[in-house]
C-alpha cells in the first residue's frame, strides 16, 4: 500500500507541508514539482531529513532546472525526468496532490 | 460492501476566501449521488469550515455550514478531524456545526490507505 505525494508549493507553505507530512506512511514517496522543487535547497531540508529511510524523495528534473536548482539539489533527493515520474506513478497504488 | 470506488476528500482551506471549500463539497455530493462511499477529512485551516454560527449573508454567498449539515441526507456520515488541528485553533467538538470523528494525527495515513482515491482541496 504505497502512496505518491505530489507537492507543488515552496516550503513557505508551511501548513501544506505539515498536512502532507502528517499523512505519510513509511513506504510512501514524495515528488516535488513546480515551486515545490525549491524544497531541495539545503536550507529547507530539515523538513525532510527526519523522515523514515523508506520514504522516497524525488524532484522533477525540468522544474528543478528551470529554477536554477540543478547544482543545488540536496543529497536527500533523487532527480527524475518525466518518464520516471510516470513510472513512479505506476509503482504507487495511489497519488495524492498537495497544492 | 459497495463495488464503487471509495473516495477520501481532504479539506485544507477555510471557507469563503476561496472556492475550494465549496468545490470540495460539490465533488462530495456528486460522488454520493453516484453511490460512491465518501469520507471527508478536515486538516489545518480546513477545520474552520466546520465552525458553528456562520453568518455569510453580507458576503452574499451560500452558507457553508448549511451545506455541511445537509451531508447526512446524501449518506455522507464519515467526517474526520484530527485532535491536533482542533487544538491548533483552540476549538472543541461543541464548536462544530456537525458531528465529526476526532482522530489522532497518526491515523491519517491509514485513512488514506483505506480509500481507493484521495482528493485534496
Amino acid at each position: 500500500m504505497m502512496t505518491l505525494h505530489l507537492l507543488n508549493k515552496s516550503p513557505q507553505s508551511m501548513s501544506l507541508y505539515s498536512n502532507m507530512l502528517a499523512s505519510l506512511s513509511d513506504n510512501d514517496s514524495i515528488l516535488l514539482i513546480e515551486d515545490g522543487a525549491y524544497g531541495v535547497l539545503d536550507a529547507h531540508c530539515k523538513i525532510f531529513k527526519d523522515l523514515p529511510d523508506a520514504v522516497g524523495l524525488f524532484v522533477l528534473k525540468a522544474d528543478a532546472e528551470a529554477r536554477g536548482l540543478s547544482e543545488r539539489v540536496s543529497a536527500l533527493f533523487e532527480v527524475i525526468d518525466d518518464n520516471q515520474f510516470v513510472e513512479l506513478t505506476c509503482q504507487n497504488e495511489k497519488v495524492v496532490s498537495w497544492y | 460492501m459497495s463495488d464503487k470506488k471509495s473516495i477520501l476528500i481532504i479539506n485544507q482551506s477555510a471557507p469563503y476566501a476561496s472556492s475550494k471549500a465549496r468545490e470540495s463539497l460539490d465533488v462530495a455530493l456528486t460522488c454520493a449521488i453516484f453511490e460512491m462511499p465518501v469520507s471527508l477529512l478536515f486538516m489545518g485551516d480546513g477545520v474552520l469550515q466546520l465552525l458553528k454560527g456562520q453568518q455569510p449573508e453580507a458576503l452574499q454567498t451560500k452558507k457553508h455550514e448549511a451545506m455541511l449539515t445537509a451531508l447526512p441526507m446524501y449518506d455522507i456520515d464519515c467526517l474526520y478531524v484530527t485532535s491536533s488541528d482542533l487544538k491548533l485553533h483552540g476549538l472543541h467538538s461543541e464548536d462544530l456545526a456537525v458531528p465529526v470523528n476526532i482522530v489522532e494525527q497518526k491515523q491519517i495515513a491509514s485513512l488514506i490507505q483505506q480509500h481507493d482515491t484521495v482528493l485534496t482541496f
